[in-house]
């Protein structure tokens, strides 16, 4: 993970709000890439004020080289992104040995199905149809952090 | 012959059904009783001629007299027996139940029918939910603005300490995405309208609407002769097809059979018909009218009490134009039969390609079909070739010994031809028999 030791403050989508400082693993470190301005500030809110360091990231393109760069303790990732889907993101990301076991949580705006299945292959580890509660998320991105300091425990 | 099984027993019932007795019918038709009564038990052949006088005194089709019910209805009824499904229903003995139970039988094949159609109705909604873009953005945008809507909304209610920044920042977020959601609603209730305007038709194709109604009308409308309404005359008729569909086709129709008369105006048409010693030769009379073939041919199919068939495809082979002429079966959803001359000549266009064809079943019938393709460019150098070939479709009596035919059928599914080197799938008439 020699490259993650970057700090960034703005995006290509001028959506990066958060900073962080190299790759430490906090634990509680959540990067949201979301392209809907408005649906990623409530998420922000609700996940800081749930005590998460928080990144958003709003496009689909070099969605990739920012995991990379914040090394996420948690991903939430929309499906339905400019210029490359979640699915696509998430096939590149379980590629790579650093992100195989990153703990992601997919979101969309197609309920069911296809969609579904096609996360659940692709390696997501939860899955969550919009539109959804303030609660869920919390919940699932709580539950997606104690799996990873599990893991990282054992 | 399979097909042949049951003629005996068919002139048999008929001819109990018509009082006549056996010794009567046989001196009608010119052979002797006891060939009759051997007929009559299915244990000789009998020979075209014979059936032909047979069919004059009992009052009945030949073709019915050779193949049982041979028309619409038996065939769903032989194409519900081969699908099936958990049943196994006595297939040797289908003639007897279309002879015997005509109303069981047709409500069979109108069942068939309305499965038909209401499985392809089922297929189209399916097809529109899960691939139509326009139903997805339009689900996709309602589905975002209603999460930042949800989301937004908890937090405002939930959050007691919020800062006044950002309390201001969501309400202008709700606002927003309200509008947004208002916006997506429109648009889903108008997709939504659309498609309710749509489904009542789907219990028939749109094709098959159109010409249900051009049937209706017997496919000629004297409202668009030059001089008459034209098309705009027609518009209550075309305002009553039940699909937006079949009434967009129904306008295309109209439009193209106003401009047809208008190419070869009535009068001079007919005077060149009467006068033409081929009986109306498309090819001459593109030439004395200076227009294309396939107008003549539209013409000559399309006039009043036209008796000629007419089928019209695209450079695809798919027919858009199917007006039927009795004993050559049109094929209804499946594809034609390749062999038909109108392929040949969609792969030569403006080589004109005359035949000799024969439909197969046990009455043959022959048919004179003349067919042409045009090829145009509507969008200049730069734009595609659209290539439309047609077929007229006229009876003809049997061949002599010496005249050659092509031996055709409908579509493969439907027909009984053996050994046919052109064909797609397995017949289900051969099948049943």
């Amino acid at each position: 993970m020699g490259q993650c030791d970057g700090i960034l403050t703005a995006g290509a989508e001028g959506m990066i709000v958060a900073e962080k400082e190299g790759c430490a693993m906090t634990g509680r470190h959540v990067l949201l890439i979301e392209d809907e301005p408005n649906i990623a500030e409530a998420i922000r809110f609700i996940l800081s004020r749930d005590g998460w360091q928080v990144s958003t990231y709003g496009g689909g393109l070099a969605a990739v080289a920012q995991v990379q760069a914040l090394c996420p303790d948690v991903l939430v990732l929309d499906v339905m992104l400019p210029g490359q889907s979640g699915h696509d993101i998430l096939a590149e990301l379980r590629a790579m040995p650093d992100f195989a076991h990153l703990p992601v949580l997919m979101l969309t705006a197609k309920g069911q199905g296809r969609d579904r299945e096609m996360a659940m292959q692709g390696g997501a580890n939860m899955f969550m149809a919009k539109p959804f509660s303030n609660a869920e998320i919390v919940a699932a991105v709580r539950s997606l952090g104690a799996g990873t300091n599990l893991k990282g425990a054992v | 012959m399979a097909l042949t099984g049951l003629t005996g027993s068919r002139v048999r019932e008929r001819r109990l059904a018509a009082s006549i007795s056996q010794a009567d019918l046989a001196r009608a038709v010119g052979i002797s009783a006891s060939y009759l009564n051997l007929i009559e038990h299915n244990r000789r052949r009998i020979s075209d001629a014979v059936l032909a006088k047979l069919a004059t005194v009992l009052g009945v089709e030949p073709a019915i007299l050779a193949e049982g019910a041979a028309g619409g209805a038996a065939q769903d009824v032989r194409a519900a027996a081969v699908l099936g499904g958990g049943s196994t229903p006595e297939l040797d003995r289908m003639d007897e139940f279309l002879g015997r139970f005509p109303g069981w039988a047709d409500l069979v094949a109108e069942q068939y029918r309305r499965i038909g159609h209401l499985e392809r109705m089922v297929a189209a909604l399916n097809d529109r939910i899960s691939h139509d873009p326009h139903l997805s953005l339009a689900l996709h945008e309602v589905l975002s603005a209603v999460s930042s809507v949800r989301s937004t909304a908890a937090i405002l209610a939930e959050t007691e300490d919020i800062d006044p920044d950002w309390r201001a920042r969501f309400h202008g977020n709700l606002h927003v995405d309200s509008e947004r959601l208002a916006i997506g609603a429109e648009v889903l209730v108008a997709y939504l309208d659309g498609s309710e305007q749509e489904a009542d038709t789907g219990a028939a194709a749109p094709q098959e609407e159109l010409e249900a109604w051009l049937a209706e009308h017997d496919w000629h409308f004297d409202a668009l002769e030059v001089g008459g309404g034209g098309p705009e005359a027609m518009a209550r008729g075309v305002a009553g097809l039940a699909s937006a569909a079949a009434r967009v086709l129904a306008q295309d129709w109209l439009v193209q059979a106003a401009h047809d008369a208008k190419a070869l105006p009535l009068a001079a048409f007919e005077a060149a018909l009467a006068k033409d010693p081929q009986g109306g030769d498309p090819l001459r009379l593109a030439q004395a009218f200076g227009c294309d073939v396939l107008t003549v041919f539209r013409r000559l199919a399309f006039r009043k009490r036209a008796k000629e068939g007419l089928v019209i495809c695209d450079g695809a082979g798919a027919l858009t134009v199917r007006k039927p002429v009795e004993g050559f079966t049109l094929p209804r959803h499946d594809a034609a039969c390749p062999l038909w001359p109108l392929y040949s000549a969609l792969s030569r266009p403006s080589q004109p390609v005359a035949a000799l064809v024969e439909m197969p079943g046990l009455t043959r019938r022959h048919f004179y079909v003349r067919a042409h393709c045009s090829v145009t460019y509507p969008q200049g150098f730069g734009g595609p070739e659209l290539r439309t070939a047609a077929m007229l479709i006229a009876k003809h009596s049997v061949p002599k010994t010496d005249e050659a035919f092509v031996p055709v059928g409908s579509s493969c599914r439907i027909c009984a031809r053996k050994g046919c080197v052109a064909r797609r799938e397995p017949s289900i008439i051969a099948q049943a028999v």
